[in-house]
């Protein structure tokens, strides 16, 4: 069995996808899924179920798979995992499940995530989706606010508790960062819409244009008779460091670049009207998916080069592996131990170069990775028209400071415990508002256990 | 959520500004002067931010002056009573501060900027300060809101660029006055960002006159207002950033960069002209002038 090589998903050609935002990978065949299956040991001490954050029963689901039960194989990931087409495209799997399995000793692990992707993909192609059991309505209102990852998860489990659940969302649109931040050509939007589409069915409400903290505050809530409330705010706040030049036109955020672009629609200006400028030459800060995904935004912009720039090397990149092969091979360009000391420009206040300082590595730092120190004179520019910050973010202190007793770390997140409960009563949290930016699947296992611990409270409490 | 246009009028005969009653309960019982909204008309639109003018707790209605310059203000006064608007966000931006201050507080605001002053007025009126306000614009028929904001002020003072009412030149003529001749607490500019900029520097200390605390209201462009995006960013003179949406929009007008901020807002001029000149290509059909 592990002489059969790992199938590899089907691709839009780079030479061509650089030109469209449709999705780049396409995705199992039939007969590629059902090869990959066989090629699950089916240990009987499955590690990659460890490696999972919220320990799907893979050798499960794959053996549903190869025995051609697809239908039973999609239920098998729901008890985990409720959003399966998007953690199949987004997980970072090379360090969670497929890591820990046990062929990537000594030959390639086995697909798990397009696995995964392929039964979520063929449920959705076949309108199959089943509304899930859900408990006898109890009446009891809980109030979600975020509509990321988190929020969704959470929401959706609670509804199964039989609560009545609302959703408060900021934006227009749900889905925190799969919405706004993820692009379409590596999520597509009609996913995301798709799986707020079984909340719905699930009975959940979602209110939109609902900043809390603005217009409503949790006291607002629990007078209009909410009993518990989960916070799944995320870390909205773009970092920025002082740079000179920083204020120049064609400095922008990733956030406001991959915002006009994902949410607004900006590449289909003029049909949308929210515009975005981009020029020929575009360099990228950072190293991370964000980096990433605006390069290669930028590069279907119609940009005829871009550049990312990051202080440490490839191997340190907390990009998503398959993100930086899809990018090298889109051409996009890296300069690796690297870091903007200013941004220059033009007698007209427009960014047209960038000074940079080489790096070499040195000990690790406080995230173990090497710390990257900067070689003195060793400046060089880069010319370009655009630069974009992708350096991380922070917590946004829009609804926390509404809330004047919530304990926060010192970086303004929330604090709460392993089953997500904060300080306060009746009031819960999880995903990045409370790790600071990590990932989908961690925010999803966040929003889940803050479900658990919602009903036990709702439950000792009320019922 | 609907969002109802309750009322709708044209202010003057320039027939660029226009006054509009929203059904918005939950934004009008939470709304305070400095407040704004964010609004999108339409699937394809923009998100754009406009000023809580006025607002009616009892009866959930806020109001909204705006002026057209561009593709979604256009298509905003095309809008009309009965109509909906597709999102509405808010109230969002910070409460102006208030507080009783020994001397006058001198109000002014510049064309469309009338609208947000009356809202700061108001307040202040009501926690007992006496208010000067100057009202400026190009033409008499761009001023509005005459009476309404004489009835929160002690003095009401108009300026025209071309004489056609009032002191003939900008708002910081009559402000220079106040200021030689008597001590204000504190001055409130709102309108174009030149405007903001000339009483800023008027008001700093700098011009042989006394420096007075100003405000100024910054209108930047923005996208969430939430301090998500770092869209509506600017520059302080000491190089620091700050986001006008959750830090403003009302700023310490002597901190503001407005240098840079006036070269910023500059930086999508190609596409806004491109989108206003489609669609004023599209409407031109139902165009009646
Ligand atoms: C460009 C980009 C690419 C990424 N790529 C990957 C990837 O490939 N794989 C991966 O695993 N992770 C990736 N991540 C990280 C991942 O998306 C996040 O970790 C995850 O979305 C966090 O989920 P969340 O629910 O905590 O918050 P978010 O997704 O940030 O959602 C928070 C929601 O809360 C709303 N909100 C904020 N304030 C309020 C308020 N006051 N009232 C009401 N609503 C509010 C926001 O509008 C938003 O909708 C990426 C992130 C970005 C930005
Ligand atoms: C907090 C805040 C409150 C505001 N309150 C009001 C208000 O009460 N009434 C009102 O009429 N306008 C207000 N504005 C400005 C208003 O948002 C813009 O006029 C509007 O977005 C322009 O959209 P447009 O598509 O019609 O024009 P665009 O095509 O976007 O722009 C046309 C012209 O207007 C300028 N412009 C674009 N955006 C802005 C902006 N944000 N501020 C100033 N000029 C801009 C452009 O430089 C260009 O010259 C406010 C802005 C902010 C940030
Ligand atoms: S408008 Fe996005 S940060 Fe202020």
């Amino acid at each position: 069995m592990v002489k059969i090589p790992r199938q590899k998903m089907r691709e839009q050609d780079p030479s061509e996808r650089i030109h469209n935002f449709s999705e780049v990978a396409l995705g199992f065949t039939k007969e590629m899924a059902e090869i990959e299956a066989q090629r699950c040991l089916q240990c009987g001490d499955p590690k990659c179920v460890n490696g999972c954050p919220v320990n799907i029963d893979i050798p499960n689901f794959i053996r549903l798979i190869k025995e051609g039960n697809l239908l039973e194989a999609i239920r098998s990931i729901k008890d985990y995992n409720i959003l399966p087409a998007i953690c199949g495209r987004v997980c970072p799997q090379e360090i969670q499940c497929e890591e820990a399995c046990i062929l990537s000793k000594r030959w390639e692990p086995v697909a798990i995530g397009s696995l995964e992707r392929y039964v979520a993909d063929w449920e959705r192609r076949n309108q199959l989706k089943e509304c899930p059991d859900c408990e006898a309505p109890n009446n009891i209102k809980v109030a979600v606010i975020g509509s990321g990852p988190a929020g969704l998860t959470c929401a959706a489990d609670l509804a199964r508790f039989g609560f009545d659940v609302t959703i408060f969302e900021a934006f227009h649109k749900g889905g925190g960062v799969l919405a706004y931040g993820i692009p379409e050509f590596r999520l597509p939007k009609e996913i995301v819409n798709d799986e707020i589409e079984t909340l719905k069915m699930l009975g959940v409400k979602i209110k939109y244009n609902m900043i809390i903290g603005k217009i409503l505050n949790i006291e607002d809530l629990k007078e209009m008779g909410f009993k518990a409330f989960f916070i799944g705010v995320g870390a909205g706040l773009p970092s920025m460091r002082k740079i000179p030049g920083m204020n120049l036109n064609g400095v922008l955020t990733a956030n406001e670049f991959l915002t006009r672009t994902n949410l607004m629609k900006a590449y289909k200006f003029p049909e949308y009207d929210t515009p975005i400028k981009i020029g020929k030459i575009i360099t990228v800060i950072g190293g991370g998916n964000v980096a990433l995904d605006s390069a290669r935004v930028a590069l279907r912009l119609g940009a005829e080069k871009v550049i990312i720039v990051y202080r440490r090397t490839e191997v340190e990149m907390p990009a998503r592996k398959e993100e930086y092969h899809h990018a090298v091979e889109e051409g996009i360009e890296f300069q690796f131990l690297a870091n903007p000391t200013k941004f220059l420009g033009d007698d007209k206040g427009n960014v047209n170069r960038m000074e940079v300082i080489k790096m070499k590595l040195g000990e690790p730092d406080a995230s173990g990775r090497p710390r990257p120190i900067p070689i003195e004179n060793s400046e060089y520019i880069i010319n370009c028209d655009t630069v974009i910050i992708a350096i991380g973010t922070n917590a946004n202190p829009v609804l926390t400071k509404s809330i004047p007793d919530l304990k926060l770390t010192k970086w303004g997140y929330i604090e709460v415990d392993e089953m997500g409960k904060t300080n306060l009563e009746s009031v819960f949290a999880g995903g990045d508002i409370v790790t600071g930016s990590a990932t989908v699947i961690s925010a999803m296992g966040a929003g889940r256990r803050a479900a658990k611990s919602i009903n036990q409270y709702l439950r000792s409490k009320y019922l | 959520m609907p969002y109802k246009i309750l009322k709708k009028n044209q202010l003057g005969d320039s027939g660029t500004l226009f006054e509009m009653d929203l059904h918005t309960p939950l934004i009008a019982k939470k709304a305070y002067a400095g407040n704004f909204i964010i609004i999108r008309i339409n699937e394809e639109g923009e998100r754009i931010p406009l000023t809580i003018a006025d607002y009616d707790r009892e009866n959930g209605v806020i109001t909204i002056v705006f002026q057209v310059v561009g593709k979604s203000t256009l298509l905003l006064s095309h809008q009309n009573i009965g109509d909906e608007l597709l999102d509405i966000a808010g109230p969002l931006g910070n409460r102006i501060h208030i507080e009783k201050f020994e001397d006058p507080i001198v109000i002014i605001g510049g064309g469309v900027g009338i609208a947000p002053c009356y809202p700061q007025a108001k307040e202040l009126k009501q926690a007992g300060n006496r208010i000067i306000s100057i009202l400026g614009a190009r033409t008499k028929n761009l001023i509005f809101w005459r009476d309404k904001m004489a009835s929160v002020s002690e003095e009401l003072i108009i300026c025209t660029n071309d004489g056609s009412e009032g002191i003939e030149g900008f708002v910081t003529k009559p402000l220079r006055e106040l200021i030689s001749k008597q001590k204000i607490s504190l001055v409130i500019a709102i309108g174009p960002m030149i405007m903001m900029k000339n009483v800023a520097e008027l008001t700093s200390g700098n011009e042989g006159l006394p420096r007075v605390k100003t405000f100024v209201s910054l209108n930047t462009i923005m996208i969430d207002g939430t301090g998500m995006c770092g869209g509506c960013r600017f520059p302080s003179k000491d190089g620091e950033i700050h986001f006008a949406c959750v830090e403003g929009p009302d700023i310490d007008g002597h901190i503001v960069d407005f240098n840079i901020l006036l070269n910023r807002e500059k930086r999508f001029a190609e596409f806004e002209k491109q989108s206003y000149d489609l669609y004023k290509k599209k409407c031109k059909k139902f165009d009646t002038q």
